[in-house]
């Protein structure tokens, strides 16, 4: 990962809150994450990549910041379902949208849903994982990037 | 005209469906994957189908080869966040007309869907 392909993912994750949630989300400095210490907060979707690039990408969210953007869709059901398939389909979007640049070969996973402060959230090993902090109104989310 | 709506997020799948419902389509049918789609296709053989691309069990372009299969003159639109470009042609290349990138808007969808019925396809 250089500093172009880190700036690819904060544009696209700022695209995402711009059009779902009607303002951009707001970027905080990425840093370089400890293994052991990745952001994690209440729902994560988590996307493994495969194909020219191996690894994976997740989008960690406060359950505050998912029930205000259902609400700006226009969603009704606010039940753990809903904020689950949200953090889900956040990751698949900004993952997917990815492959505009970084081709047809970087191959994403359905994604996986991760509940709480979990440590179940598999990064590969050896690989930097780049965090990107984000605050949407006033809540706050995190993008991690860590691939080959 | 009846509509069948295949994406494996439920968000998703009601986005689609009160969007195309207000543009006068009727929901044949809500699927989460290719295979149930493809049961669904068979058993409501609706005109028009959203497909989504990555998805479990059978991802969207197997379930466009399927469904073109039963049925060559079915109308499908994909909506996927797969926007490259070599994935839209992919997906056109195996039988569907439309290609539609996430995030979408309502309107986003309605233009797709309407250039599809008024057989603009591409």
């Amino acid at each position: 990962m250089d500093e172009e392909q880190l700036r690819i993912f904060v544009g696209l994750v700022q695209f995402y809150f711009e059009h779902e949630g009607g303002e951009a989300a707001a970027v905080g400095s990425p840093f370089l994450g400890e293994p052991d210490a990745l952001p994690v907060m209440d729902y994560t979707g988590v996307i493994g990549i495969s194909g020219s690039r191996r690894g994976c990408v997740y989008v960690t969210s406060s359950r505050k910041l998912l029930q205000a953007l259902l609400e700006f869709m226009g969603e009704t059901d606010f039940s753990e379902a809903n904020y689950a398939d949200l953090a889900g389909e956040i990751a698949n979007t900004i993952s997917g949208n990815a492959r505009q640049h970084f081709g047809h070969e970087f191959m994403i996973s359905v994604p996986v849903i991760v509940h709480g402060h979990s440590t179940d959230i598999r990064m590969p090993n050896q690989v930097k994982a780049y965090v990107i902090p984000l605050h949407w109104r006033k809540f706050e989310a995190a993008l991690v990037v860590s691939l080959e | 005209m009846r509509l069948l709506i295949v994406d494996d997020s439920n968000i998703i799948r009601g986005k689609i469906a009160r969007a195309l419902g207000k543009y006068g389509l009727t929901i044949a049918g809500l699927e989460t994957n290719g295979r149930e789609a493809v049961e669904r296709f068979r058993e409501a053989r609706p005109g028009i189908v959203t497909m989504d691309l990555t998805m479990p069990e059978m991802d969207g372009i197997e379930c466009i080869r399927q469904i073109r299969a039963i049925d060559p003159t079915v109308r499908i639109l994909v909506v996927s966040a797969l926007t490259d470009k070599a994935t839209a042609i992919s997906a056109l290349m195996e039988g569907a007309q439309g290609f539609l990138g996430k995030p979408f808007s309502e309107d986003d969808l309605c233009d797709a869907v309407g250039e599809l019925l008024r057989g603009n396809h591409g």
